[in-house]
C-alpha cells in the first residue's frame, strides 16, 4: 500500500442517483422522434432538411456565442440540440433556409444566452423564437398557403385557421382519430397526435417533464373549449379540434413543461399548465392569432416567478408576525 | 450507489441497511500506534502531560489547564506526539499519537471513582465516558442552559449502509438495558423514548420501555425527522432537537455507559461498519484511535490514487485526507470509494428541474435558494429561502441532475454565517 496516495477528498453525499442533463435531453429527443419520423415521411427531404438545418444551427450559434464570450463550450450537455429539434418540429416543412437560422439565433441567443445559458431562461426560448417569427413572417406560419403544393389523401386545410375563418362547420369533417394520426396539415413535428403523446408519457414517465403541467395543460384546453362550445356551439368548435389541432399537444409535453421557465411546486404547476391551456383556447377563440399556443405559454412562463411564489412552509420555519 | 430507476417520475427510495442474522465481529489487532482526536483546539503552553509521557488502557487524559477537556486511551503506551490537526470548515483539533507497548494495563481511577452499578453518579459519567464509544453527549446532558426533558435512544442508524447501531442491539442488549436504567437514575430523567427500525422492534420490546418504530427509508432517522415524526415536535429552524429539551444518544453510547459501569472500566473498542470497493460490509471492531490502514490491511483492502475514504455514512460522512486517519468514538462506519465509483460534481448551473424540490424532506425552495448561495448572499438566503430548515440529508446533492453540491453549498453557507454572527458578537 503506498503511502502517498492521494485521495479524491470532497463533501457528502459521497453518492448521487446517475441523472445527467444530457441523458435528460437525449431522452427528450427520443420522445420527440415518432413526431418527426411522422413528419419527414409525410413532408419528405424538405422537412427532414428544416429539422436538420434547425438542429445543427442552434448548436452552431451555441458553439459560437460560447468562443466569443470565452465561457465553457456547453454544446455537449444536448441543450441546444433540443432547442434546434423543437424550433424545427414547429416550423411548416416549406421554411426558407434563411428564416431557420435566424429562429435559432434568436432562441440560442436572445431566447437563452442572453440571460446566463440553461437554467437561467425566463422565457422557453423555442416559444420565444417561434414568438418572434410569428411577428415579423406571419405568412410563413400560414399552413394553408406554405403548403399549397403538398397533396395528400386528406383535406389540406390548417384546421385552426379554418376554424378561425370559417367557423365551426369548416372543421367538422375533422374526426379525432384523423387528427390523432396526423391527417391534418400543420407545422412537421406538431400533426402527429399519437406520436406526441406517446413520447409525452414516455417523459413523463422517466421522470423528465413533470405531469402536472402537461395534464393541467390540456385540462385547461378541454375545460375552456368545453365552455365555449356550451354557450355557442356553431361560432365556436368542441375540445377534440382545439386538442389535436395546432401546437396544443407539443405545446402540453414539449413547450410548457421546459425546466427553467415553468414552476415547481405541486399548486403552482396547476395553476400555470391550467392558465396556459385556458388563454391558449381564449386567444383562438377571441383573439386574432389563429394559434394561441405559443403566445400563451410566453405569458405564463412571464407568471412563472408570481404564481411559483405559492410554496409548502419548510420545516421549523418561524414565521415572525410584523 | 443506487442509481436513479427507470421510471424516475417516483421518488428514490433509499432503504437502511439492515441486519438479518447475527453478523461476526472482526476483530482488528491492537495497532503500532494509535491517534486521539479531542476537539479543543491544540494550545501548547497549557498542556498538562508532555511527550513520553506513559499511559495506560482506559487512562483519562485532561488536555488543558483550566478546561475539562479530556480523551481517554484506548492502548498502554508512550505518548509520542501531540500536535494540531485541522478538519472540516477548519474544525482544529489535538491529535495526541500514542505509541503502544508490548505489555498492556488497565488504568483503575474509573474502578474507584464508579463503584458498580447501583451507586452510578452523573459526576462519574461526564467525568469518564465522554470518550467512549458512541460519544454520549455527556455535555448535552450537563447543561444548565437546555434543561433535557427527553432522551432518544437511536437504535436504528441514521445513515445508509450503516449496521452499527443494529449490530449493538442484537449483541448486547443486556448492556443498553443496564445503560438506560444508568442514564435514568444519574440524570433523573424518565422519559426516555427508544427509536428503532421495524426488524428491531421484537429485540426491543424486552427492554420494557417505549419503543417507536422509524421507517426504513432514509432520512427518516435523522433526528430532526424523528421528532417531527415520531415526537410530533418540529424543532424551529436553526435549532437542535437539544434546544427544546430532547436530547439523542446513540444505542453504542448507551450499551458503552453500560459495559462500562458492569466491568468497572471504560468501554475502549468502537464498532464499526467497513464498507470496501464492492459495498460488502463488514463489523469490526477496533481500538479508538487505530488508523484506518489497519483496518484496510486486514481485510486486503488496497487503496489507489484517487480513490477516496469515507467516515461515516455516504449521505452525511465526511472523507479524509489519509489512510491514517484514526478510528474516532463516533465512526460508525468506513467505506471505501473506487475512484471509478466517484460521482461527478460540476460547476454547472441550477436548470430548475424541481428533482430537488420533491425529494426534499424540509419543503425547501431549493432551486432558489442555490441561486444565493451560489452568488454568496447568505443573509437573503437565510431570511428569506428557508437556510436554516435545512435537515442536512443531502438529497438535493443525490438527485441534482446538474450535479450541483447543493449539501456543500448549504453547509458553507450555514458556516460563513455562524462565522459572521460570532465575529459581530465578539
Amino acid at each position: 500500500m503506498g503511502e502517498n496516495n492521494k485521495f479524491i477528498v470532497s463533501h457528502a453525499p459521497f453518492w448521487h442517483d446517475g441523472s445527467k442533463i444530457s441523458t435528460r435531453n437525449y431522452n427528450m429527443a427520443l420522445a420527440a422522434l415518432p413526431a418527426i419520423l411522422f413528419g419527414v415521411i409525410s413532408y419528405g427531404i424538405a422537412a427532414l432538411g428544416v429539422i436538420s438545418l434547425s438542429i445543427s444551427s442552434a448548436i452552431i450559434w451555441e458553439f459560437i456565442y460560447c468562443r466569443v464570450t470565452k465561457r465553457p463550450m456547453t454544446i455537449g450537455d444536448g441543450n441546444a440540440a433540443i432547442i434546434g429539434m423543437l424550433l424545427g418540429m414547429l416550423l411548416p416543412a416549406t421554411a426558407p433556409w434563411w428564416f431557420v437560422i435566424i429562429g435559432t439565433f434568436v432562441a440560442i441567443l436572445i431566447g437563452k444566452q442572453v440571460f446566463g445559458g440553461i437554467g437561467a431562461n425566463p422565457f422557453n426560448p423555442v416559444v420565444v423564437a417561434i414568438a418572434v417569427l410569428m411577428l415579423s413572417w406571419k405568412d410563413v406560419f400560414d399552413f394553408n398557403e406554405t403548403l399549397l403544393n403538398y397533396d395528400f389523401d386528406f383535406s389540406m386545410v390548417y384546421p385552426l385557421a379554418a376554424l378561425k375563418h370559417f367557423g365551426v362547420s369548416a372543421v367538422d369533417s375533422f374526426s379525432m382519430g384523423d387528427l390523432l394520426m396526423g391527417k391534418q396539415s400543420g407545422a412537421i413535428g406538431s400533426t402527429f397526435g399519437l406520436g406526441l403523446i406517446v413520447g409525452g408519457i414516455y417523459l413523463i414517465i422517466r421522470g423528465i417533464i413533470r405531469w402536472e403541467i402537461s395534464i393541467s395543460f390540456i385540462a385547461g384546453i378541454i375545460i375552456t373549449a368545453l365552455i365555449f362550445n356550451l354557450t355557442d356551439p356553431v361560432r365556436y368548435a368542441g375540445p377534440t379540434i382545439h386538442l389535436f389541432a395546432g401546437y396544443t399537444l407539443i405545446g402540453a409535453f414539449f413547450l410548457a413543461t421546459e425546466d427553467s421557465s415553468s414552476p415547481v411546486n405541486f399548486i403552482p404547476m396547476l395553476i400555470y399548465g391550467a392558465g396556459a391551456g385556458f388563454l391558449t383556447v381564449l386567444i383562438r377563440n377571441i383573439g386574432v392569432y389563429v394559434d394561441g399556443a405559443i403566445f400563451a405559454i410566453l405569458i405564463f412562463n412571464l407568471l412563472n416567478p408570481l404564481i411559483d411564489k405559492i410554496r409548502p412552509k419548510a420545516i421549523g420555519k418561524v414565521v415572525k408576525n410584523a | 450507489m443506487i442509481k436513479r430507476s427507470f421510471i424516475g417520475l417516483a421518488k428514490p427510495r433509499l432503504e437502511y441497511g439492515s441486519l438479518e442474522d447475527m453478523p461476526s465481529l472482526k476483530q482488528i489487532t491492537t495497532p503500532k500506534e494509535i491517534t486521539l482526536l479531542s476537539t479543543c483546539p491544540f494550545d501548547k503552553k497549557n498542556l498538562l502531560f508532555k511527550k513520553k509521557a506513559t499511559v495506560k488502557t482506559g487512562q483519562k487524559l485532561l488536555l488543558y489547564k483550566e478546561s475539562d477537556e479530556y480523551v481517554v486511551s484506548s492502548v498502554t503506551g508512550q505518548v509520542s506526539s501531540i500536535s494540531s490537526y485541522t478538519g472540516d470548515f477548519g474544525q482544529s483539533y489535538t491529535a495526541i499519537a500514542i505509541e503502544v507497548a508490548d505489555d498492556e494495563e488497565t488504568d483503575d481511577e474509573f474502578k474507584s471513582a464508579a463503584g458498580g452499578s447501583k451507586n452510578a453518579s452523573f459526576e462519574t459519567i461526564k467525568n469518564f465516558l465522554a470518550f467512549a464509544p458512541g460519544n454520549p453527549p455527556v455535555k448535552l446532558l450537563s447543561d444548565k442552559d437546555k434543561s433535557i426533558s427527553t432522551i432518544v435512544v437511536c437504535c436504528a442508524d441514521s445513515d445508509l449502509l450503516i449496521t452499527t447501531n443494529q449490530y449493538i442491539i442484537k449483541s448486547n442488549i443486556d448492556a443498553i438495558k443496564n445503560g438506560i436504567n444508568i442514564l435514568k437514575t444519574a440524570t433523573g430523567i424518565n422519559d426516555i423514548i427508544m427509536v428503532a427500525s421495524q426488524s428491531q422492534m421484537h429485540e426491543l420490546s424486552s427492554t420494557g420501555e417505549k419503543v417507536n418504530q422509524v421507517n426504513d427509508t432514509y432520512p427518516s432517522a435523522l433526528p430532526h425527522l424523528i421528532m417531527k415524526d415520531l415526537l410530533g415536535k418540529v424543532v424551529p429552524a436553526g435549532k437542535n432537537p437539544e434546544d427544546i429539551g430532547v436530547c439523542f444518544i446513540s444505542a453504542e453510547a448507551v450499551a458503552s455507559i453500560g459495559n462500562a459501569f458492569n466491568s468497572s472500566q471504560i468501554p475502549v473498542t468502537k464498532t464499526l461498519t467497513l464498507v470496501n470497493k464492492d459495498g460488502d460490509k463488514t463489523l469490526v471492531s477496533a481500538r479508538i484511535g487505530t488508523p484506518a490502514s489497519d483496518i484496510f490491511t486486514a481485510f486486503n483492502i488496497t487503496l489507489n490514487e484517487n480513490d477516496r475514504i469515507i467516515f461515516g455514512g455516504p449521505m452525511t460522512g465526511s472523507s479524509v485526507y489519509s489512510e491514517n486517519h484514526p478510528v474516532q468514538p463516533d465512526t460508525d462506519a468506513i467505506i471505501v470509494q473506487d475512484r471509478d465509483d466517484i460521482p461527478f460534481i460540476s460547476d454547472y448551473p441550477c436548470t430548475n428541474c424541481g428533482d430537488c424540490i420533491r425529494v426534499c424532506p424540509a419543503n425547501i425552495q431549493i432551486n432558489l435558494l442555490v441561486r444565493f448561495l451560489e452568488a454568496g448572499q447568505y443573509e437573503e438566503a437565510a431570511d428569506q429561502y428557508d437556510l436554516y430548515s435545512c435537515i442536512e440529508c443531502g438529497l438535493c446533492s443525490y438527485v441534482c441532475v446538474s450535479g450541483m453540491p447543493i449539501f456543500q453549498y448549504i453547509r458553507a453557507a450555514k458556516y460563513e454565517l455562524d462565522r459572521a454572527n460570532t465575529a459581530e458578537a465578539t
